[in-house]
């Protein structure tokens, strides 16, 4: 187990520095030269060499790379002269939008961003396979078609839409709720909760109806598997059989589909979301660091993401192993 | 009380045998139509004592079974008929209390171990958890009851065994485990759906002996379900011969295998390999292909196969369905073919002569 750990951690290694390289090297392939998003109106040849310099700019890429990757293990004083700003490791740069330092930023965002992604995830994960298990029981009877009908809603109501409605009807209409935002958990637990219920509703209404339909067909083959007939034939109750037996096969798939959705939605995947409710999470900061032809940042949050989904799935891997023990000794 | 008030028990009638089995039809509605996979079976059983169900596969004998332990409950499956267990019928039982019997009074080795058992637990966990369901004991003492019943199936290091996985077994050990789970609460009706069929022949004589020997200690009725004759005739005081989900000939092993009456019968008694006999000696499978459980051929549903329809006057064998009639000199011994008692045992004397 420890032996495969350590293997799987290492290709994940490989694959966020993989991911890194190829950032960089599609940065530079880009049109947009911050430059001259910086120099403004007024802007020379010279001028715009000047700040080419001053951000590093004008060195050779894998140069420039191999600073970059040196600096986040060892740290590193970005610029020269009265301009040089020392970045301590792991140093992910400076912005070149505002001079911030991005590790800081990162992770001054994190929190909203965890809460975000935790919340609806643990939801949608939870309520999704207790309806999709329903509906397997049930089959054909009103359960199952609720669960169906709401799941096909659910998948087919872009979210930009329903965090739309959600907000008009529970906050401007009925005013049962403040208007969303996020509040720091450490500052005030209620407002942090009240200000991301919709939120969550709203990732929750997406990504629910995937949970629903993948647990429904998969409880429905495993309770066709001559194991869960054995347990019938054993006398226990239907309870037993379906949350003991027929949960616990079933549970195997989804337990990827989790890792990867979860990977994902911490990695900025809720950018919808995020914007639709004003929430500052990574996935806005990515954006806009596109905008901002910003590369520290944009390599940033692309190493966060890769980080979030390649590490979810070392986690699902870890997860499978105590599950299904025909895969720990493998 | 509630068996008065159930419609089909106007005439209830109770068995006078431990099981009784009274016209069972199990019928599964399908897109394909109506698959009619057991078909006005009645059979019964003494305690201490073991009835071999043989048949091809799919001719029912699985889905016959699965209806004593009223697994068929919660289903599409249609059921009828009547199955009497020690005085309690079980086809109009409700599925609570048909819970309270599984396992306990009735229980079932199942056809393949490895899918039948759960992947996830281990075998100590599913044979202790048999244990739980019918008695009050703590996870501990239905862990010890788990561990003593492996060694009693002749589990090596039993301790050690109970904490292993299903698929860290071997086949035969696996089945001894289903064994160990099946006995684990002292059934009285023990039903063994081909307990043998996937393991290579020591072993296979080894799970009988097992098998036939809790019998003797439990005092137990014993169902094995297979379709080799050879494994009945080792283990079984009764046969019961089984095509297109219908009984063709039934009657006391030393009956039915001393003289049996039916072609098909004749047939899986040539496809049988002999103990000990002429390597050298060519097998003979029963042409053909057993016959679709929607549309069941006219006459004698073995008619398609049957080498000897033509001994049979005015093709009775395409156009009636035989009666399942006692064969003479016989107490309970009974077949459904056209042909006559003399035609019968001159085509056995026959083919006597022929492998001699
Ligand atoms: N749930 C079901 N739905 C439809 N047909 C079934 C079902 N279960 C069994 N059958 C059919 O019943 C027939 C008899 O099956 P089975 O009793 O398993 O045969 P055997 O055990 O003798 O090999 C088969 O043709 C099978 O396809
Ligand atoms: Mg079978």
């Amino acid at each position: 187990m420890t032996r495969y750990l350590i293997r799987r951690l290492l290709s994940a290694f490989t694959v966020i520095a993989v991911v890194s390289l190829v950032t960089f090297l599609i940065f530079f392939a880009l049109p947009s030269d911050p430059a001259v998003l910086a120099c403004g109106k007024a802007c020379t040849p010279d001028r715009i060499a000047a700040i080419h310099h001053s951000l590093g700019l004008d060195k050779n890429i894998f140069v420039q790379y191999a600073d970059y990757v040196t600096g986040f293990f060892a740290g590193r004083t970005i610029g020269d002269g009265a301009n040089a700003i020392h970045c301590a490791a792991p140093c992910l740069g400076i912005s070149f939008h505002d001079d911030s330092n991005v590790w800081d930023t990162i992770w001054g965002r994190f929190p909203a961003d965890l809460s975000l992604a935790l919340g609806a995830a643990v939801v949608f994960m939870v309520v999704g396979v207790a309806l999709g298990l329903a509906a397997a029981v049930r089959k054909g009877k009103l359960v199952d078609k609720f669960a169906v009908g709401l799941a096909l809603f659910g998948i087919s109501t872009p979210i930009y839409f329903s965090a739309l409605v959600l907000q008009f009807f529970f906050v401007d209409k009925w005013q049962w709720l403040p208007a969303p935002n996020y509040t720091p958990i450490t500052q005030d637990p209620a407002g942090w909760f009240q200000g991301l219920i919709l939120p969550w509703a709203a990732l929750v209404l997406g990504s629910m109806a995937y949970y629903t339909r993948l647990t429904r067909s998969t409880a429905l083959d495993v309770m066709g598997e001559d194991y869960v007939r054995t347990a019938r034939a054993k006398g226990l109750s239907r309870g037993k059989v379906i949350l003991k037996h027929t949960l616990r096969s079933a549970i195997t798939p989804i337990v990827t589909i989790f890792g990867m959705d979860f990977g994902a939605l911490i990695g900025g995947s809720a950018i919808i979301t995020e914007t639709a409710f004003g929430i500052p999470g990574i996935g806005q900061l990515a954006v806009q660091s596109v905008l901002n032809v910003d590369l520290p940042v944009i390599m940033a949050t692309s190493l966060f993401a890769a980080t979030a989904v390649v590490l979810a799935n070392v986690l699902v891997d870890v997860v499978y192993g105590i599950i299904d023990p025909r895969v720990r000794y493998a | 009380m509630a068996i008065e008030l159930s419609p089909q028990s106007v005439d209830v009638n109770p068995a006078s045998s431990f099981l009784e089995v009274r016209d069972l039809r199990v019928h599964f509605p399908t897109e394909d139509g109506l698959v009619k996979s057991v078909d006005g079976v009645s059979f019964s059983l003494e305690k201490g004592k073991t009835l071999g169900i043989v048949g091809e596969s799919g001719s029912g004998k699985s889905v016959t079974s699965l209806s004593l332990l009223g697994l068929h409950k919660g289903s599409r499956a249609r059921v009828s008929g009547e199955v009497w267990l020690d005085g309690e019928e079980l086809v109009g039982m409700t599925e609570a209390q048909m819970r309270a019997l599984r396992g306990q009074k009735v229980s079932m080795i199942f056809q393949d171990p490895l899918s039948a058992l759960h992947p996830f637990f281990t075998v100590g966990s599913q044979i202790a958890e048999a244990y739980r369901v019918h008695h009050k004991a703590s996870k501990k003492e239905a862990h010890e009851r788990a561990v003593e019943m492996l060694k009693r199936v002749g589990i090596p290091q039993p301790e050690r065994r109970a904490k292993d996985y299903p698929h860290q077994f071997s086949g035969g050990m696996r089945q001894r485990a289903m064994i160990a789970m099946s006995l684990v609460c002292d059934p009285e009706l023990l039903i063994a759906d081909e307990p043998t069929t996937a393991l290579d022949v020591t072993v296979q004589a080894q799970i009988l002996d097992l098998i036939r020997d809790l019998q003797e200690e439990f005092g137990s009725a014993v169902i094995i379900i297979t379709h080799d004759l050879g494994v009945v005739a080792e283990i079984s005081d009764d046969i019961l011969v089984m095509y297109g989900g219908r009984r063709i000939e039934y009657g006391s092993v030393h009956d039915v295998l001393k003289a049996p009456e039916h072609p098909y019968t004749w047939g899986l008694l040539q496809s049988m390999p002999h103990l000990g006999g002429d390597v050298s000696q060519r097998l003979n499978p029963i042409p053909g292909s057993p016959p679709s459980l929607i549309n069941l051929p006219s006459g004698c549903a073995f008619n398609p196969r049957c080498a000897f329809k033509d001994q049979v006057a005015d093709g009775r064998c395409l156009s009636e369905r035989p009666e399942l009639l006692p064969v003479l000199d016989s107490d309970k011994h009974i077949a459904a073919c056209h042909l006559t008692g003399d035609a019968k045992a001159e085509i056995r004397s026959a083919s006597a002569r022929g492998t001699k």
